[in-house]
Order: C-alpha cells, then structure tokens, then sequence
C-alpha cells in the first residue's frame, strides 16, 4: 500500500470512547499536541450499553474525574435525564450517585468539546499498525488503514471494544465493534507482533425496545432524586428530573425458555472463549448459576429525549434473536415488545495489566501507555478514569515532568489502577465500594478534597474553580469549628426534637456537634434550634455531618491510612533483579520480577509474596540504602 | 520515625531477681511518664539519656510495684529510638502487671524480636548481621509452612476459620448489598447481623478463655489456702503434697512472692500459699499480714477455704466466705471423721463447691482432684484442640473480639452498616493476622516475631 507521512505529534490516542476522550482532552489541555484516532466519527463519545453513568462506587470514579480535572462529570450533568443518589440509607461511605442520561446527546457533547479543544485534532480512521522508529524524539509511528503514517512521542492505546471484536448473537457471529461498527481488525495482530501478551475478553449488552410497545401500567416506577445532584463539583444547577425508569420481573416461563435453549448460548455452546464479567452477567448466567432464584429484576430505561429506544438493564444476552423475542415477551409489560436491536455478545482483545505501571505505562515499552477495556477493566467510568491518568502522564513525562501517581489509600481510582496492575484481572475488572479498604475516607462527597489539589499541581484546575475549591474547604473547616464549639441550652424546644427523633433529652448546655454524634440526629433536624447556622451550601453541611457523626471510624481508618502510607516510602527501585535476593523464595522472586512494584506497600499486596518475603525485601532495602547512600 | 511505640517483658520470665520492661519508640517516654512516679517527683521527659529515676509503678492510685526507670534517649539506645526500662522486682505476677499498665496507657505488646529488627532498621546492627538475619528469616518461612501443616495449627486454623468465615460471609453480604442495590439481594437485617456477631463473639471468647487455662496447665494456678488458725491449712497442705511428693519443689520466692510450694493435683499445677487468717486487729504486725491476705484473695485465680467441720461458723469464717463472692474457689470442710457442728448451708449459699476431707484418713482426695479440675477450666481441656500459642495470638484474638463487640454497639446504637461493616473488616483482619495469612502492612512487623538475633 502506498504510504504518506501525515506528521509529528507529542501525543497519539487510539480511540474515542470513554478512555480515550479523557486521555486526549487532558494531553491537549496540559500542551501537548494531541491527535485521536476513531474508527467512526459517529461513534465518538458512545455510550453502547446502559444509558446512565455513574451507580455504586463508579459515581465515587465519576467524581474523582471531575476533581482533577476530567469531564466525564460534566457532560454527564449536561446531558442528564435523572439522578439518584443510591445507597442513601446505608451510610455515607457507600453513597454513589448514577445520573441516566441521554446517550445521543451525551455523545454529541463529547465530541463537540473534542473538536473545539486547542492543541487537538479528532481523526476518523482505523490504525492498522504500531511501529517503533529509529527517531529518538518520536519514537512511535502509527499507521492508518488509508496509508497516513504519524509519529508520535507517546502513544495512548484506548480500542475498547473495537480491537479485535466479534459479536456473538446465538449461533451467528461476525467481526464487528459496538453498536454495529467496524472491528479493528488488523491492529491486535500489529500489538501482538510488537510483543504485548494480548488476551481475550468478553462482555455483552441486552436489547433495546421500542417505547411505545411497552406496557407500563402495572409496573413499578423508580423516580429520580428531588432535588437532584450533580456529578460534578462545577455544575450549580441541575434543573428537574425529565424521565422516570420502570422495573418488572423475569419468571418462571421466562426461565423455562432460556433453559429450553441454554444449548444455543455461545458461551454454554462454547463458540465464546473470552473470559465474562462476574458482575455484570447475562441473564442466562444468572439462570444457570443461581438455578432456585425464581425470578430476576429488570429496569426499563429510556436512551434518550429524541429516541424511543428503551434499554433493558438487566437482561444482557447472546441467546440467538428469535429466543430473545420469545422470552421477552413473557415478561409483564414486555408482552408485545417491539425490538428494535437485539442483546449480543461482544469478545475482545485486550492486555494483562500486569504488564502496565502505575502511570499506566507498559513496563517493557516506554512511551506506550494503555487505558480502559483494552487495559481489562468494564465500565465507562473505570475507562474514564483510566484514559486519565494515561493521557496525564503521557503529557507529564513530555513535558518531563514528575508522574501523577494516584494511591490507593488516596482515591478509587488508584484503587482500580493498584488492583490492575498488581492483582491483574482475571475478568473484566468491575470498580466496587467493598474493593476499597479506605471507603469511609475516600467517599464521593469528599472527592475534591482529596483530589483537586493534586488536579491544581498538574495543571487541570484553572484559577476560579482552584479558588471555589479553598473557599468551600475553608467553609468546611469554619462550620467544623463551629459546631464543636457552640452550644445549645437544654431547652424544651431541643428535647422535643431529640423525643421526636426517638433519643434521649438533655438537662445541660450541649455542643451542635455532641448532637449530630448521634446516629438519630441529623443536622436539619437541629435546624429550629441552631440560630446562628450560616448560610452554606448544602455540600458543606453534608461533609460536616459525616466527619462530626463517623469521626471514630474515620479516625480508625486514617490510621491504617498512614500504616499504607509509611510503607509506601520505602520505594523499591524499578531496576532490581529479585532474582539476586538470597532469601526470597522462587514464587516470590518471579512474581516481583513481573509486577516490579513501586515501594514495600505494593509488595505486600502481590499474591504469591509472603510476609516473610516482604522482611527480606525490607531488610535487603536497608542494607542497599546504607550501603549506597542515596541509592535505592 | 512514625512507627508503634513498643513494650514487653525483656528479662527471661519467672523468678529472676528483677524483671525488666522494655518500652522503645517516638512516645516511650511520654508512656513511662504516665505509669511511673518519681520519688523526687521529677518527670522522665525531663531527664536526660542515660539517667535513672527511682519510684513507683501506679494503676488508679495504688503502686503495683517500685522500681527504677533508666532513660535512653534516640538514638543512643538498644533500638536506636527513645527508650525507657522500668526494673521490678521480679515475680511473673508483678511483672506482668507492669507490662499490662504500660500497655494501656499507649503502648502496643512488641512481637518476640522486634526489639532487634527495630535496632536493625535504625543501623544499629552491621551488614553481617544483616545477612544473618536474611538467612534466619527465609530458614524460618519454610519451616513455617512445615508447622502450618502439624495438627495443632491445623486444628487451630480450623476453628479460627470457623469464626472468620461467618464474620466473611456477613461482610461479603453487607458489600453486595451495598455494591448492587438493585440486584435485588435479600436485606441484611439488624438480627442477622447481631446473631452472627454474638455467635463470633462467643467463639473467641472460648478461645481466650482456653488459652488462659491453656496458660494455667502449663504455668500453674496462682492457688490460695484461706481459712482460719488450726483449721487444718497444714494438714490440707500435706495432704495435696501427697499427691505426688517427688514433685513438690520449693520456690525461690521473692519477699512479694508469696508462693510456697508447687504441687501437682491430677492434671493441674497449682502454685500454693498460705495465708493469715482474716479477722479485725489492732496489732500493726498481724494488720499487715491480714491486708496481705485480703489483696491475695483478690488477685489468685482459685481459692481453697478450709472449714473445720467439727465447729460452728466464726465471725472470721463468715468474712471469708463473703470475701470469696466472685473468685473461683471450692469450700474444703476438713475433719470429717468428727462430729459435725458446722452449717454448711451459709457456706454453699456462697460457694458452689464443697469438699469433704479428712486429712488424717486421706477421704475426700479424688473429690478434691475433680474439683479442681473443674474450677479452673482443666476438666474438659483438650490440648489437642487448638489454642492459641503465645502472646502474640492472644493479642490478635483480643484485638478481633474489641473490633466485634464494637461492631455490635455500632449496629445498637444506630449507626448505618458501612460503619459495621468497618468493624467487621477489622475483626476479620485480625484473624487473619492471627492465622498468618494476611499480607497486609500490619503483618510486616508481624513477621520478625519468630527470631531473635544480634542481641
């Protein structure tokens, strides 16, 4: 094929969804130059599976995003439907807002901030080949299956779904990519060549129906929010919820007809060798593995304001197109569903991410960084948050800057970037609150301030909202002040609040914060007798209220908070051979030379490295820093 | 330095002429400065390294011991950090009770050699010694794995799992619950929660309990022979020597300890002392002694209260009956070959277990061994089970039972379940600890608990 040579950027990002769009934004906007690559320009931005972002603990991620810097948050507020915020009764550590949005308008803002974003260019074209030059300054060059060849300093690899995929619906399958676009098909090969260990995943998403097939009137309705919340830290105001979801039940015909024809599963039938998520299964696994559940849930929600396509959470599939039909319809208010595309199976080729460092870039090929799907996580906001810290790094590391390294004890996201790269995932890696051991400190109330100082240090967070941000904190801290400080007479006005909320009266003076201490007292409930209450912002008085009423069990966890964090300052230099460290056992040795972990803390979590392993290390750190002084 | 400031016993436990408490890290002295009272009245925050002070060990006002405090400043000490080293005067008792003080007041038990690794870590070892404890600790994990595989541990890891996997199925469910709110998961209810808590709570319970009856077999039982003059204390004496005379062995004793003689009664080591009698006097030298008996019933972990069958109750017999409402304690009533005049009633109103003897016919001696068996827990202790070994896992279990009696006052008085399930995670760490599974930070220091090297 002839070939041209279409020029030199700092930064290439292959692939515009969810990762990607992170990735380019954050380059661009550090001043690198930036080019993203997608293999269809309608396609940027989509949401292929559920239109909603957010839900329990990805709503944590969201906000993460949106403290640093990112923009998932943001569009997701623009283009919201309904929010909610779940888990409301179950305590603040796993309180995670999940906003349904509207897809297509979600997509179209994306892409519109794309094209209007400085120092990048959104490409439509499919990357058919990697390649390492002999130019020091740009050592990677991509080229495009129309022959357009690019050199690039970094290269951010985001294919998602795309790379490699292959749709699965009963016994049909094809080479395809979501939402009926083109597979990647020639660029895993190039990866593969290149050396990367590529591996096959699977996913799948359920059908959409036509609105106006549904019969709503005897299912349950599941409203949004009032008032509703945004996701991001920026956005004033959201407006009103504009739609409402629907639940209903699958039963015992619905299961009899799956079993009937578990046989033309592909997965059952053994056509699909990509390895599924646990946490998002269809609903033929549900069936087999949970055989005595009668029957399961199924929320009905709608895609957008301009579309009458309803998607139908819960009920992912690759059973062939005509079962589908059949047990949709026996389910109520689906008895005459219209469907307009079918549930399918998507398989995918994606990396061990244990070859990845915590910046997201492959340990054995500088200047190659990896995010979402492709990385082996599900999850647009796990993509999001990956894309990133991908794009970040690769523009810090151009501009030859200190990495943004996240910690686990610090954010959901290094959670998720600890978990990958030093668990790895055996199945596309699902982000959860009980994956956290630090949840009642890393709540998504709070995600600004752990996460827009760092935000502010890299370059993200311009000056008004930097001084937003100090102004909300100082807000905080006088209010904190406060209400440990004021006291309130034991008045007949208090005690009939306290009777009322079903705890005990007073007979002295008490502080506003000894009140909220008790689980039954919330700070609107004080309201009557807290005369002074500064006008803040509800934010404010939310953070409040959680650090007065869960002081003891934050405290407990800052404490182990800083046990992980004196760990993490003894850094293992990336350079060591374990293989030389008498008195590390052969497992441990192999699975350090792999992972190569940062410091003593990402040691002690790799499976296969034991505790007496860790004291060696420990030992063999010391022994190094005396011997060499500021080696090591 | 940031790290847990440490304490324990660094002289060999037992009879020593003085025992020795090691207190080592950022806030030994701010600790030592809490329990210990200088006799000049000065603080050791104020004293220089290398300094000693002279005074008392107190717990809610009243002196355990005294003893002197020698100061080391960082980094010019065993650790390299702070240290301070309180010296009793020996007796595992008061020893024991220094440590348990220090420990309360902020201190955490240091792990067996973690005085050494802390020298190691502040350079205060050289690099072959270093490479001498590299060797040690990798001999060491495979003899581990070899241990972990002997059927005590095995039994041990059965029942602490038994106790962790509930406790892991109730998180497990509280996270579910929590991380998919709309895949209809079945509500975790407050009883459910609480029967499984109460059920973890009672089994670690039974496993303190065993390893301090555990500790009891093998160190013996602090035991008390109360009872007034000439009821026959001596002859009961005798006779519980009799029982195996090649083992009594004579104690050195310290003027504290007040320890006479060890003898073996079945299966149980009882370490014996005799005691004045209590009664109200006016003599200052008999007053001492009556005080003494007074703290020894207190603090003993079983009484034997020698009654004179042939007599009616005194006032003294009644005052120690009273005194013995909740120590573990079997009522003897000697004499039995006499004529009964004693009413035994007011005695089994009070103590639960009366025994007949007649020391001069040797009646009564398989009563008196079973006896004491059951009292001090030893009937039904099976070796063989599965206790806790040591120190180290005691504290662990201890540490998993607070982390579960907390998450049960988190669930009653209110708060929502992320809080309990905090609580949870915690016990459950604990027992991990425990089992040396979890490679978690907190058993980085875990591991050095089984070497001791460069002292």
């Amino acid at each position: 094929m002839q070939t041209y040579h279409a020029g030199k950027y700092d930064i290439a990002v292959i692939g515009a969804g969810h990762a990607g769009i992170e990735a380019a934004l954050a380059s661009a906007r550090l001043g690198c130059k930036t080019a993203i690559f997608t293999i269809n320009m309608d396609a940027v931005g989509n949401c292929p599976c559920n239109p909603s972002i957010g839900g329990t603990a990805k709503g944590h991620l969201v906000r993460e995003i949106d403290a640093l810097g990112g923009e998932m948050g943001k569009t997701a507020d623009e283009a919201f439907l309904q929010m909610r915020m779940l888990n409301r009764g179950k305590g603040p550590a796993v309180h995670s807002l999940r906003g349904q949005i509207d897809r297509l308008k979600y997509a179209a803002i994306m892409k519109h901030k794309l094209e209007l974003q400085q120092n990048l260019e959104l490409r439509q074209a499919e990357i058919t080949d990697i390649r390492r030059t002999d130019d020091s300054d740009y050592p990677w060059e991509l080229t495009t299956q129309m022959g357009a060849v690019f050199t690039f300093k970094k290269v951010i690899i985001a294919t998602g779904t795309y790379l490699g995929g292959r749709i699965f619906v009963g016994e049909v399958s094809y080479e395809g990519g979501p939402d009926g676009t083109f597979a990647a098909t020639r660029f895993g090969k190039s990866l593969r060549d290149l050396g990367l260990s590529i591996r096959r995943f699977k996913t799948g998403t359920p059908a959409r129906v036509l609105r106006s097939s549904i019969d709503f009137s005897e299912l349950d309705v599941q409203c949004g929010d009032e008032p509703p919340e945004p996701f991001s830290f920026e956005t004033e105001n959201l407006g009103e919820n504009k739609v409402v979801c629907h639940i209903s039940w699958t039963n015992e015909k619905t299961k009899k007809i799956i079993l009937d024809n578990i046989h033309r599963s592909p997965l059952y039938g053994g056509m699909i060798e990509g390895i599924g998520p646990r946490y998002c299964p269809s609903l033929e696994d549900k069936i087999m593995r949970f055989a005595d559940k009668e029957r399961h849930q199924l929320f009905i929600e709608p895609c957008g304001e301009n579309t009458e396509e309803m998607y139908l959470q819960g009920m992912s599939s690759s059973l062939p197109e005509e079962v589908q039909l059949q047990f949709y319809h026996t389910i109520k208010g689906l008895e005459n569903a219209v469907v307009m595309r079918p549930a399918y199976a998507i398989e995918y080729d994606c990396v061990d991410p244990l070859s990845l460092d915590a910046t997201l870039q492959f340990k054995d090929f500088a200047g190659l960084y990896g995010a979402g799907q492709f990385n082996g996580s599900s999850g647009y906001e796990e993509a999001a948050a990956q894309g990133l810290v991908a794009g970040v790094n690769a523009a810090l590391s151009v501009k030859g800057q200190e990495p943004m390294i996240l910690e686990r004890s610090g954010s959901y996201i290094g959670t998720l970037i600890d978990d990958l790269i030093t668990k790895g995932a055996n199945e596309p890696y699902r982000m959860m609150t009980s994956r956290s051991e630090y949840r009642l400190v890393l709540r998504q109330d709070n995600a600004d301030k752990r996460l827009t100082p760092t935000g502010r240090r890299i370059g993200l967070v311009d000056d008004i909202r930097w001084n937003n941000f100090l102004r909300k904190q100082e807000e905080i801290e006088n209010e904190l002040y406060r209400v440990q400080h004021t006291t309130l007479s034991p008045t007949d006005e208090l005690n009939d609040i306290l009777v009322s909320r079903e705890t005990s009266k007073v007979s002295t003076g008490v502080t506003i914060a000894d009140l909220l201490r008790r689980p039954q007292i919330s700070y609107k409930d004080l309201s009557p007798v807290d005369k002074n209450r500064p006008d803040l912002h509800r934010s404010v008085f939310e953070q409040v209220e959680i650090e007065v009423k869960y002081a003891g069990y934050i405290k407990k966890q800052l404490d182990r908070v800083e046990q992980m964090e004196r760990m993490q300052e003894k850094d293992l230099p990336s350079d060591i051979d374990y293989k030389e460290i008498t008195g590390l056992r052969l497992e441990a040795q192999e699975k350090l030379n792999l992972i190569k972990p940062r410091n003593i803390a990402q040691a002690s979590r790799i499976s296969g490295v034991s505790p007496a392993d860790i004291s060696v290390l420990i030992i063999w750190l010391t022994r190094n820093q005396k011997k060499g002084g500021a080696q090591g | 330095m940031s790290e847990k400031t440490i304490a324990a016993i660094s002289t060999a436990q037992g009879q020593g002429g003085i025992g020795i408490i090691r207190i080592s890290g950022e806030k030994a002295i701010e600790i030592a400065d809490k329990v210990f009272v200088a006799a000049s009245g000065k603080r050791l925050e104020a004293l220089e390294g290398y300094r000693a002070s002279y005074g008392k060990v107190m717990e809610n006002n009243e002196m355990l011991d005294e003893v002197v405090a020698i100061v080391y400043r960082a980094p010019k000490s065993f650790t390299g950090e702070d240290v301070v080293e309180l010296c009793c005067h020996g007796g595992l008792y008061v020893t024991r009770s220094v440590l348990r003080v220090v420990l309360e007041n902020g201190a955490v038990l240091a792990e067996p050699g973690e005085f050494t690794k802390r020298a190691f870590l502040n350079g205060k070892m050289d690099l072959s010694e270093a490479q001498a404890v590299m060797d040690i600790i990798s001999a060491q994990s495979r003899q581990a794995v070899r241990c972990a595989v002997s059927t005590r541990t095995g039994a041990l890891k059965k029942r602490i799992d038994d106790i962790k996997n509930d406790l892991v199925s109730l998180a497990g469910h509280l996270c579910a619950w929590a991380d998919f709110p709309e895949e209809d998961i079945p509500e975790v209810t407050e009883d459910a929660i609480t029967e499984i808590l109460e059920t973890a709570k009672e089994k670690i319970t039974k496993l303190l309990s065993e390893y301090e009856t555990g500790q009891a077999v093998i160190h013996g039982i602090d035991t008390v022979i109360a009872g007034r003059p000439n009821v026959g204390k001596s002859t009961l004496m005798n006779l519980l020597s009799g029982f195996d005379k090649s083992i009594v062995t004579e104690i050195a004793g310290t003027t504290r300890d007040v320890v006479e003689e060890t003898v073996i009664v079945g299966d149980v080591t009882l370490r014996l002392c005799d005691t004045a009698g209590i009664r109200d006097t006016d003599n200052p030298v008999e007053k001492i002694g009556v005080d003494r008996t007074k703290e020894r019933l207190s603090t003993c972990s079983l009484v034997l209260a020698v009654f004179d069958s042939s007599q009616e109750l005194t006032d003294e017999d009644i005052k120690l009956i009273e005194s013995l409402e909740d120590v573990p304690s079997i009522a003897i009533i000697n004499k039995t070959d006499l004529e009964r005049k004693l009413d035994i009633n007011t005695i089994s109103k009070k103590i639960k277990h009366i025994v007949y003897i007649s020391a001069i016919n040797g009646d009564g001696k398989q009563e008196l061994t079973d006896a004491i068996a059951e009292v001090s827990g030893t009937k039904n202790f099976d070796p063989c089970a599965g206790i806790l070994s040591g120190e180290r896992q005691r504290a662990a279990a201890q540490k998993a039972q607070n982390s579960v009696i907390e998450a049960h006052n988190t669930l009653s008085s209110g708060y929502s379940f992320d809080a309990v399930t905090v609580c949870v995670e915690d016990a459950i760490d604990a027992l991990l600890e425990l089992t040396g599974e979890n490679v978690s930070d907190a058993v980085v220091d875990d591991v050095f608990h089984s070497f001791c090297v460069g002292k």
